[in-house]
């Protein structure tokens, strides 16, 4: 990879700097190249980084090197915080009409995701207590109105077409009467896919905005844009007066630098993120997060999020006793897979470590299969109280038990049991080394068995 | 219009973007320094011709500079030009044959135009008095097998599917069944489009790559990823997953038209190290066409 992580880079730069108690400009510089390419790396735009830059330089250029904090670390904060500000606070609300419905319009590049995101939206709304109305206004695309149609259908939510025989706006127009009549209260419209550059299809999302008064539009970006970002959204904002933009696709490795471009350069609220597949997969944005992910330093805020909504807190502890001391038994660590499970799929879990991302062993990770867990919880579940105290009492003729117990093999059977001990071997380790006083990386220690770990 | 000028017209903005733009920073410069190279870079990059690319390509030009003992702004801009079209290489796009049929899987991430491009794939090779068959193994998109399926109709060539949520691989194996059995000259195989890092849904796609290899030896022939040429950065990312799980044997560059984002493709045969065999400049059915560097070079400089 050539970015291997703004902060490892950072470190490095700093590591000759070390004896400094103050940055100079010459320090500062060489520090603003790394976080310079940084940037362009995650396709933030060039003239964004640009003006970024040189308002960081400003900032840490003098600045006392706070003790409890290397200098590398210090330029790091000034980066994110700099970079939160840009992508503004959080606004994840859609403008409400004073008299229902609202009407929200959908609008961007062709593949940009915007039925899908529509139909999550109108996902996410319901479960606030709206009622939505889809409407299939996509008249140019083979088999869009069907595809909006379906995903209506497997969300249970209306929606309103007359096939592609007539024009937007007509249908745009129909569906919000059908809205009154029918006591929807928020309208969500679903437009075709187009160039911003392309006059006439531009013009058509103006005549729809005059026709409908829209409370929200709403452009839709995928989150692997490059430095065209900027283009496409100032030219959608200046035709029809965004109030707010879609990130979608997300759920890749895409760093997104297009979020904090478009941000920085119509002033647009991102309000939502495409995460995933599935239709509940929309969340609302974080711009700390965002600035996290653009640095890659990982998702860690969410990650910590997750578990303490999901962790008992008491359980947690109890089991960090237990891996202190090594006393850690087939009991322990079906206690501790249930824990991971509660996070959510375990490729989104490692997506959010930081480190991790750029990891060689991604790879591996990567390909854990949450059903594998089933199979581990049947077999552990299939032992006795005793033999889960004492794994290597476990013969060949438990085995065999065991195996037949779970509905498994018994080879399956030697591979947990194999994978136990290696994690119990590196919960010695780590025990010794948390002993030892030794700095890691400390976050995944007390919720994971480890990244090493084969089954993880 | 010869697709030659629309393939000019397209890249108009291009022109705009990045060629002009050179030129605008060289004329009135006195002297080559070190501010008039980085905000050469920052145009390079501003094209989305890539960082690591147009950090590369200054670093050559600044050897050149050197080497030549050149003085005069003016005499970067043939330099440059020199160099990009060095960068687009000479390549051979035609589509590597087998069988018959020849087999085209084509793959990528959701929202590049797959279903699209297979349209537009099928008609190019249709009008060249080809047999062409199409199968739909993207089962899991609402409406995509539908959306294939009006490319049939539009083009003229037939669709091979399942029901939506079926197997793939098992649609891939009865598609390439039958266009043995029609004998067709080339089977196209749409997928489900899918983020590179999620592995089980590569896995999907390495069998239906064995499924297709065993019924028919060399099959796919053709591995096409299709790449949205607005995308950035994260197209490296996508061609190095796509090819280890499937081994990528093309691109299809797709939406090239109108904005400036002709750059992305300069940058795009060192980073990913695979030929671009076509090139989408617009929504019309003939408006992809194989991919041609020297072609290329010339409307973006000409």
């Amino acid at each position: 990879m050539i970015f291997a992580g703004l902060a490892e880079k950072l470190q490095e730069t700093f590591r000759r700097l070390k004896s400094k108690g103050r940055l100079t400009e010459a320090d500062v510089d060489e520090a603003m190249k790394e976080v310079r390419r940084a940037l362009l790396a995650a396709d933030v735009n060039f003239q964004v980084v640009k003006s970024f830059v040189a308002r960081v330089k400003e900032r840490a250029v003098g600045q006392d090197v706070l003790s409890s904090l290397t200098p590398a670390q210090q330029v790091i904060k000034i980066v994110r915080e700099e970079l939160a500000g840009l992508m503004g606070g959080t606004q994840s609300k859609l403008n409400m009409a004073p008299k229902p419905p609202t009407v929200v319009m959908m609008v961007g590049l062709h593949g940009a995701g915007k039925t899908t995101t529509a139909a999550k939206l109108a996902n996410l709304m319901r479960k606030q207590g709206r009622r939505p109305l889809l409407v299939a206004c996509d008249v140019y695309r083979p088999a869009a109105i069907k595809q909006l149609q379906v995903l209506g259908e497997q969300l249970d939510i209306p929606v309103f077409s007359m096939g592609d025989r007539h024009t937007p706006v007509d249908i745009a127009r129909a569906a919000v009467e059908h809205a009154t009549r029918q006591g929807r209260d928020l309208v969500i419209i679903d437009t075709a896919g187009r160039l911003e550059i392309n006059e006439e299809m531009m013009a058509e999302l103006e005549e729809l905005k005059a026709a409908l008064r829209p409370h929200e539009i709403l452009l839709v970006v995928d989150a692997m844009t490059g430095q065209v970002a900027v283009n496409i959204a100032e030219t959608f904002n200046k035709r029809l007066g965004l109030d707010g933009v879609v990130l979608t696709k997300l759920d890749g490795d895409t760093r997104g630098g297009a979020a904090l471009s478009i941000k920085a350069v119509t002033g647009c609220p991102i309000k939502f993120v495409g995460v995933g597949e599935k239709l509940d997969a929309l969340e609302p944005f974080h711009p700390d997060r965002m600035a996290d992910r653009i640095l890659g330093m990982g998702d860690v805020l969410t990650l910590i999020e997750k578990a303490q909504a999901s962790f008992d807190a008491e359980q947690v502890a109890r089991l960090n006793k237990k891996i202190r001391s090594a006393d850690f038994t087939l009991d322990d660590f079906l206690e501790q897979l249930q824990e991971v499970k509660k996070l959510g799929p375990i490729q989104q879990i490692i997506s959010m470590l930081p480190g991790l991302g750029n990891m060689k062993k991604l790879k591996e990770l990567g390909d854990i299969d949450d059903r594998e867990l089933v199979y581990v919880e049947a077999i552990i579940r299939s032992m006795t109280p005793w033999e889960r105290a004492h794994p290597h009492e476990i013969n060949g003729s438990r085995r065999r038990r065991i195996a037949r117990g779970s509905g498994t093999s018994v080879q399956k059977v030697n591979s947990v049991l194999k994978q136990f001990e290696q994690t119990r071997k590196m919960m010695r380790q780590l025990a010794e080394m948390g002993r030892g006083g030794k700095k890691g990386a400390r976050l995944p220690r007390n919720l994971f068995p480890g990244k090493d770990n084969p089954l993880f | 219009m010869g697709f030659f000028n629309r393939l000019k017209e397209s890249l108009s903005k291009t022109r705009q973007g990045l060629v002009e733009k050179i030129e605008n920073l060289i004329t009135g410069r006195q002297v080559i320094d070190e501010s008039l190279y980085e905000e050469l870079e920052e145009a390079l990059i501003g094209a989305d011709v890539g960082v690591e690319t147009s950090l590369e390509l200054m670093e050559t030009l600044r050897r050149r500079v050197k080497e030549q003992k050149l003085r005069d702004p003016a005499r970067l801009k043939p330099l440059l030009q020199e160099l990009i079209t060095d960068e687009l290489g000479t390549g051979d796009s035609s589509l590597n044959r087998g069988g018959p049929p020849t087999v085209i899987l084509v793959v990528g991430v959701n929202g590049v135009g797959k279903t699209t491009t297979i349209g537009k794939l099928a008609y190019y090779y249709k009008t060249r008095g080809e047999r062409v068959l199409l199968g739909a193994a993207d089962t899991f998109r609402a409406a995509a097998i539908d959306q294939l399926e009006i490319w049939g109709r539009r083009v003229g060539v037939d669709v091979i599917k399942h029901r939506e949520g079926s197997d793939p691989a098992a649609v891939a194996y009865d598609a390439l069944q039958a266009a043995r059995a029609r004998k067709m000259d080339m089977l196209i195989i749409d997928t489900a489009g899918r983020l590179h890092t999620k592995s089980n849904l590569m896995e999907e796609l390495k069998k239906i790559r064995r499924v297709l290899g065993r019924e028919l030896s060399g099959a796919p022939h053709e591995v096409l990823l299709v790449l949205d040429a607005t995308t950035g950065q994260n197209a490296i990312s996508q061609a190095r997953l796509f090819s280890e799980a499937t081994g990528v044997t093309g691109i299809v560059l797709t939406k090239l038209d109108g904005t400036a984002r002709g750059g992305v493709i300069i940058g795009i045969r060192r980073m990913l190290n695979i030929p671009v065999k076509f090139i989408g400049i617009g929504e019309g059915v003939e408006d992809l066409q194989p991919f041609n560097p020297q072609e290329f070079a010339a409307a973006l400089f000409d």
